[in-house]
Formats: structure tokens, sequence, C-alpha cells
């Protein structure tokens, strides 16, 4: 029998070892990234995105709400700083793409923290009790993962009005199904390995065994979910504000601003192009880096 | 097979249940809504509410009258559009959104699966790259943007389709509306297949098949298509469910007379029997779905067939 | 010039190319196989044993090109076009994998994995193929052929899944078959009725044999030449008996010491060679084995050992034979 200075010792060497793997990995992960040129590109221009929404009034003359009574739906014009126009109201197209940025990369971002937070946590429970709890939880996420989303998202908007916060919080309860399936099942996986079996020998609590030991090695595949996840949020949040249920005046997002710009395209193309642009480019850089990840953390021959 | 019918069912049922539950609660709490005593309602339509749902007797019974109506089809009236129900407004909506919906899942299958076994069969080649590229573009331009953006090339500039309308439901009208549906789709299906077929083409039973000397046209129709298709089938679920969500936005782009143009005027009108009837018409028939792939798959599965 | 060799391979180099850089995975071998004969492939994972039948199959992965000469009978086979190549796959020479429960394929029924091989080569009808077919499963010993035949792989142990292989393999009555370590994925009583089989096979049709193993006890019960690789080369070659009772080449000898042996149940511990087998993208200058060998001296770190004749098919490359 160990004492409890020897049995100290061995979970630690047994926690150490799992992190000096851990450690090989990760660089190696790193180095496979970095060589992958969408990737990169991705995150340069996401990085650029990400300064630009932060930095945003600073960028322009103009505020978002401020209407230019001279300049009412024209085309981009540099000598008057409106440098992608004006939409239907007068207001700088500019620095409302800008604030745009702000919301939909915020929403992205908490929404898929929302989402993080409930499904690793979930995933891992299931996955670490496995068994008859694993059953019954996994039943819940297979019931609800075939309804339409969408649809429910929007019936919560309905009913509850648009607010932003609702928004974050829905987006983030209709992500985490994935999420959660992801965790569970690198969760029972993981609780096989021996040095999960030896915290359990050594009286550590379960509870502790999940956020010390589970949770730091299943990141890998939750951070590559979390990239793919961001996307998904903005195109949801956006759809949402195309169809006027999602952010209201005078916030504004990609989708109201897509959605304005559709009414009169055939007018103002501009409008339409330069939200547009910026959406689909936020869109392809984060899968790009989402798939980047995946093939670096995980090199199968694509 | 018959085992695996029953547990998918044993999903099904409960999710059906749920959607129900979840859509009668949701009606019950909404403010501004039918059963918001200090709202102030036409009393045409107060009257219509008070008699559709019984809103004297308790709770519990009102949710089983609620349920036994449902599935006569009875989804109460509309509180913004006078003189009709919610069951015959969506009725008059659907020849048009499953027109659109079904045709559209038809093309992206064909398409879908055509170029991803092509990219597949000569990947990492230009082709592959080019077919790939397109079908990221597909996936991550969204609908919204790219029906517009549509209706401007194919409608204004080139002028060779209407930009909008249904006018009688001619064959021009449909067709901008059914390519912006299927295009997310193909490119996804075609990403699926891709993947899904190079994975098959490096396994260990295709080796065999070539160790046998059968020519590669037998290799990958006879040996290879079968394994890989199995993701593209259980895809089938997802796909509709998207096509439904996409066609909200594509109908009211486009002007179409469908469901999805009803939903989105009913939402913004807070014209909550028809979000619901919507809502949960849909929820059913993506249920129903989902059920019948899993079924498909079953059967074509033999590790599942033989259960 | 007709010799009488099934199988000559002469100078045959295989290479990978990956991000990190070219590998050689078969270097330079030389060899023949007789009509008839067994010949015994020995070596560790990674030492180019599989690589090189994979490479006259035709079946290397993407990355991996062949150069040398591979002739069967008379005729040259290596990098033949793919139209060409199927004429003798699976008609006159087959191969068999290591894992049976990947290498069928799970969504066909066994009765068609086996009735294509018949029908694409032979032009035979379907049922005249099924009747073959089930006589052949028949005659690798699975019970109910009839039956049998029309079930899905998955519906078979792992042992039956191999005998299937087998009877796929030898439909066309092949005269060459390579088999690929046949049994390592399969529990050791199963491992002997294979082996068992096997040797059955060969008495009955004749058919060259190419055991490819790691595992020297499986060479002894069915091999008449042996070849050990070593790093991607040939070490040594020779008949079964020579390999075990006069091993030349060190690995060989290290080999032989680390099988356990039952008569010799009174040593003290296993043996097992040190050190790992080498890294083909960074082998050492000289002799890959250098690094494990107990006999090492200078020359071995400076030159690389070519593989030396020495009468009646043996063969070594290894400098201790400059002062035998």
């Amino acid at each position: 029998m160990m004492n409890k200075s020897e049995k100290t010792a061995l979970l630690q060497s047994a926690g150490a070892a799992e992190e000096i793997e851990g450690r090989s990995l990760w660089r190696d992960a790193r180095i496979r990234l970095f060589r992958n040129k969408a990737a990169v590109g991705s995150m340069i221009i996401l990085g650029i995105i990400t300064l630009l929404a932060i930095f945003a009034p600073l960028l322009s003359p103009y505020a978002y709400d401020q209407i230019d009574w001279s300049y009412i739906q024209e085309g981009p014009n540099w000598e008057n700083g409106h440098i992608f126009g004006t939409d239907g109201n007068g207001r700088d197209l500019f620095i409302r793409v800008l604030y745009g940025a702000r919301v939909s990369l915020a929403v992205g971002l908490l929404a898929t923290t929302v989402s993080l937070i409930i499904g690793v946590t979930y995933g891992a429970v299931a996955g670490y009790f496995g068994g008859k709890i694993d059953s019954i939880m996994m039943r819940f996420v297979d019931v609800l993962y075939s309804l339409p989303f969408m649809f429910f998202v929007i019936m919560l908007m309905v009913v509850f009005g648009r607010n932003i916060f609702l928004i974050f919080v829905a987006l983030g309860a209709v992500e985490w199904l994935t999420m959660a399936r992801i965790v569970r099942g690198q969760t029972l996986s993981l609780r096989r390995r021996e040095f999960i079996e030896a915290a359990h020998a050594t009286g550590v609590s379960n509870f502790k065994i999940i956020f010390r030991h589970i949770i730091p090695n299943v990141l890998g595949p939750v951070i590559v979910y979390m990239t793919l996840t961001i996307p998904q949020v903005i195109l949801t949040e956006s759809f949402l504000s195309f169809l006027g249920l999602g952010v209201q005046e005078p916030l504004t997002s990609w989708g109201v601003l897509i959605s304005e710009g559709a009414k009169v395209i055939e007018a103002s193309t501009w409008m339409l192009i330069y939200p547009a642009v910026f959406l689909a480019l936020t869109l392809f850089c984060f899968n790009f880096i989402g798939d980047g990840l995946r093939d670096a953390l995980d090199p199968k021959d694509r | 097979m018959l085992s695996y019918a029953i547990r998918r069912l044993l999903i099904a049922i409960p999710t059906l249940f749920v959607v129900i539950t979840v859509a009668f609660f949701m009606m019950r709490i909404a403010p501004g809504g039918p059963f918001d005593q200090e709202r102030a309602l036409p009393p045409e339509i107060e009257k219509n509410i008070k008699a559709a749902y019984d809103l004297d007797k308790p709770l519990i019974e009102q949710y089983a009258i609620y349920v036994g109506k449902l599935f006569q089809g009875d989804f109460g009236p509309s509180i913004k559009i006078r003189d009709f129900s919610v069951a015959e407004l969506i009725m008059a909506g659907a020849p048009a959104s499953m027109q659109l919906g079904l045709t559209a899942i038809a093309i992206a299958l064909v398409f879908g699966v055509a170029l991803g076994t092509y990219a597949a069969i000569r990947q990492n080649s230009a082709i592959d790259f080019v077919v790939m590229g397109v079908a990221m573009i597909g996936i991550a331009i969204p609908n919204f943007v790219m029906a517009p953006l549509l209706s401007l090339v194919f409608g204004l500039y080139l002028s060779i389709l209407p930009t909008a309308g249904w006018g009688d439901g001619e064959l021009q009208y449909k067709i901008l509306p059914i390519i912006a549906l299927a295009l997310p789709q193909i490119a996804y299906i075609a990403r699926l297949t891709r993947g899904s077929m190079v994975e098959v083409m490096n396994s260990n039973y295709i080796r065999t098949a070539r160790a046998k000397g059968l020519r590669e046209t037998l290799v990958v129709n006879r040996h290879a298509i079968r394994g890989a298709l199995l993701p593209v089938v259980s895809y089938l679920g997802p796909a509709t469910a998207a096509v439904m969500t996409g066609s909200v936005v594509i109908e009211s782009i486009f002007g179409v007379p469908g469901i999805g143009t009803y939903f989105v005027k009913a939402a913004l009108n807070r014209d909550y029997p028809l979000v619901m009837g919507v809502v949960i018409v849909f929820a059913v028939m993506i249920i129903l779905l989902n059920f019948l792939v899993d079924m498909i798959y079953g059967l074509l599965d033999p590790k599942l067939k033989s259960r | 010039m007709t010799t009488n060799h099934i199988l000559t391979v002469e100078n045959l180099t295989t290479r990978f190319q990956t991000p990190d850089g070219e590998v050689e995975a078969v270097n330079n071998v030389n060899f023949h196989i007789d009509p008839g004969e067994t010949l015994g492939v020995v070596g560790e994972s990674g030492s180019g044993k599989t690589q090189i039948f994979l490479s006259l199959m035709g079946l290397l992965a993407k990355n991996g090109a062949s150069t040398g000469s591979v002739r069967y009978k008379d005729k040259e086979i290596l990098n033949l076009q793919p139209r060409e190549l199927n004429k003798i796959r699976g008609v006159s020479m087959s191969m068999i994998f290591q894992d049976p429960m990947t290498s069928l394929n799970p969504f066909l029924k066994i009765s068609r994995q086996m009735t294509e091989v018949l029908v694409e080569h032979r032009g035979m009808s379907e049922s005249d193929a099924l009747a073959r077919a089930i006589s052949m499963l028949d005659r690798v010993g699975i019970p109910g052929a009839a039956q049998r035949v029309h079930m899905y792989p998955h519906e078979f142990s792992g042992g039956m899944r191999q005998r299937v292989m087998i009877a796929m393999a030898l439909l066309c009555d092949p005269e060459v078959l390579i088999a690929d370590e046949p049994t390592t994925a399969l529990d050791v009583t199963v491992q002997a009725q294979i082996l068992d089989l096997l040797r059955d096979l060969q008495t009955d049709f004749n058919t060259a044999t190419v055991m490819i193993t790691h595992d020297l006890g499986v060479v002894a019960g069915l091999c008449d030449r042996v070849m050990v690789m070593y790093g991607g080369r040939v070490v040594e070659t020779g008949s079964v008996r020579d390999i075990y009772y006069d091993s030349h080449h060190p690995y060989t000898e290290g080999l032989l010491k680390s099988m356990p042996r039952i008569d010799r149940a009174d040593e003290e511990s296993l043996f097992a060679i040190p050190g790992q087998p080498p890294n083909l993208q960074n082998l050492p200058k000289g002799c890959a084995y250098q690094e494990r060998c107990e006999y090492v001296f200078d020359r071995c770190c400076a030159e690389r050992p070519l593989l030396r004749e020495f009468g009646n098919g043996r063969a070594s490359a290894c400098f201790r034979e400059d002062d035998k």
C-alpha cells in the first residue's frame, strides 16, 4: 500500500507525462498549421478585420448613425470620406460596415462561448460517467439534433423580442449539441487511459478529474469545432437580421446591411457588395482556419 | 433491422412531443400574444381565439385539447389575417414550397454526388482544387447574399430570367429560386462525397479489389461508391432542414407565394399561431424525413440490415 | 532468353515523396522465385518487405514510385499500365493481405466479391462462377459454403474471413500467391489453422508462394527459401535450413536468438535485439544495422556492405564475410 506522498508522486508523474506528451503534440500541430498558407492568410485577414472593427470610430470622420444630408444613397467617394458610399438614409456605409463587424464578431465569439460552456460540460459529464447517464443524456441530444433550429430561434425572437443578449444565448443554445457529441466521444476514449485510472486509484474526486484531466485533453477537437462554429453563428445572426428579426436599431449588423442592400440592388449595388464581401470573407477565413487546425491536429490524407 | 427501426422511432416520437409542447408554452407566455389579457384585439379575432383555445379550462386540459386538434390538422386561427385559419394558410403556400424544395434537393444530390466523385477520382489534380474551391464558395456565401446576386446577374444584366415574382407558376419564375436553394447543398454534398470517396478509395478493401485485377470502373462503381454514399444518405436529413430554412429567405427575396413567405410575414407581424403552426409543420416534416432517411440507411448498410 | 524463374526482380527500388523528404522504402532488391516454391520474406515493420510486393502488383500509394525490373516469366511488369497489369493481377499473381477485417468490402456479399473475379477474368457466367466459388470455399474449409457464400463479411469470424480471402485469391489458379502477414491479425490457434491450410493448398495447387512475415516460426513450417530484409535492403538469403542452422548476418542471428524457445526454458530472460528499427529518412552512413550489431567495427560505419553471394543461393550483406 502506498502512503500519501507516494500517491502524490505517482499522480504527479502520471500527470506530468501526459503534459509532456501534450506539449510536443501542440508544437507539431503549430508547425503544421503555419505551413498551411490558406490558414495563415486567413488569420492575417481576420486580424485586419478585427482591428478595423475595434478601431472603427477612429477610421472615419462620420459616426455610424450620422446622416449626411448632402449625400444620400450615393456611391463610393474618396473625396468626401464616404469610402463605401452611403445608405438610403445618408449614413456612411464604411463606418456602418465596421460597426456591423463589431456586432457580428461579438455575436460569433460570445454565442460560441456559450455553446462551448454548455456543450463541453454536458459532453464531458456524459462521456465520463458513461452507462445509463450517458445513454439518457445522449438520447436527449439526439432528440434535439433533428430539429430545425432556425425556426426555434425565430420563434424565440418573435416571442421575447429582439434583445441582443437573447440572441447570444439563443444561438449558443442552438450550437452546443455537436460540441457535446464531440466532447463526449473524446471523453469516452480518454476515460479508459491509464492516467485516469491512476487518478481514480489515488482518490481524486470525479469533479476534479473531469476538469483537470479530461477537459484539457479534449481541447484539440474543441478548438477546431469552435473555429468552425463561429462562422455558423455569424451566418445565423446575419440570416435573422436579414429577415428583420435580428439586432435592433440603432445597432446594425452585416445581415441588416445586406438586407437593405438587397432591396436596392439595381440602383445602389455598393450597398449590397461591401457588407456581403466582408461577411463572405470573414466566413471563409474562419472556415479555412478551422480546416487548417483540423489538419494540423489530425493529419490525414485529404 | 426491426430493432434499429424501433430505436429510431423511439427518438422520433419524443422529439415530436418536445416540439409541440414547446410551441404550446411559447404561445402562452408570449407578451402581447393572444393570451395576454391586457392586449386589446379586434373583437372578432378575440372571439375566434377564445373559441379555439378554450382559455377558461385548466392548463393541462388546454394542452390535451391542443394536441388533439393538432392531430386533426387544426392549428387554430390566424390572429392577423382575418377569416383564415393557420391550416388554410399553410396549405395555400405548400404547393409552391414543395415544388421548389424537392427539386432543389434532387438537383443537389445529382450534381453534388457527380462533382464530388469526379473530384475524388482526380484527387489533388487541378480539377479537384477547382471543384472544391467553388464548393467552398458555395458554402461560405450565405444564400441571402447569393440570391440577390443571382437575381442581379441573370435577371438584370443578362435579362434571361425574371428577377422575382411568380406569375402563374411558369417555369421561368422557378429557376432562380431553385438554383439559389440548391447551390449551398450542391457544394456541401460535393465536399462530403469527395471526402468520403477519398477515404474509401484509400481503404484496404479497394486495394484488394485492385489486387484482384478488376478494371478501375468496376472498382469505383461497384466497390467504392456504395460505402462512400452512406454519409451522403445520412446528410439528406440535415440537407432538407437546410433547404426548408433557406426557403424562408429565398421565397421572400423572389416573391414566391410559399410557406416561407407567410412565415416571415407572420414573424414580423407577431402572428403567433401562424408562426407556431409553420414551425410545427416543418418540424414534423423533418422528423418524418429523418426517420425515412434512417430507414434507408439501415437498408443500405449490411451491418444494420442483418440486425 | 527463357528462364526457369517465374518471377525475377532486379534492382528494385521504391521511393516515397513525403512532406519531410524522400524515403527509400525498398533499396536495390534482387531475388527470384521458382515455380512451386515458397519464399519467406522476413523483416520488421518498415523493412520494406511489403512494399516490394505492393510495387510489383501496382498497388503503391500515390506518392510512391518504383524503378528497376520485375519480370513475370518473360514479361516486364513493373510500372505496367493498369489495364495490362489487370490481366495478371488476380489471374496469374494474387495477393492476400494482413487484416481480413478491412480487406473485404463490407457492403458486398461474399458471392459477389468472388464471382466477379471469375466473370471478369474468365468470362464465366454468374451461375458457373458461383458454383466454382462455393467449391473453393469448401476447399478452404468454410462449413456450409453454399449458404455462407451469400453472406456479408461481417458475418464471418476473423479466421473464416482470411480463408475467404485465400479462396478468392486462388479462384483463377494463379501461379504466384503473395501472402502479406496473413496470420498476424489472428489468434494463435487460428494462425496455426491458416498456415496448415496454406501448406495444404500449396501441395495441391503447386502455387509459388511468397510468405511475408516478421515471425521466423511461421517461416520454418512453410518455406523453402528465406530472404531477410533490413532497412529496405536484402541482408541475407538462403534455404530455410541454412538460415536456421547456419545464419551469417548478425540481424538474422538476432532474430533467431529472440525467438522464445520451449526447449531452452531454463534461460533467464528473453533476448531482444537492442535498439530501434532504422529511420528510413535518416539512414546512417555505412551499414544500416550498425547501431544494433554486436560485431560492429570501423568499416561498418564507413562503407555499406553489399549483398555477397557465396554459392547455392546463399548470400549475406555483412563485412564479416570477408574474414570467413
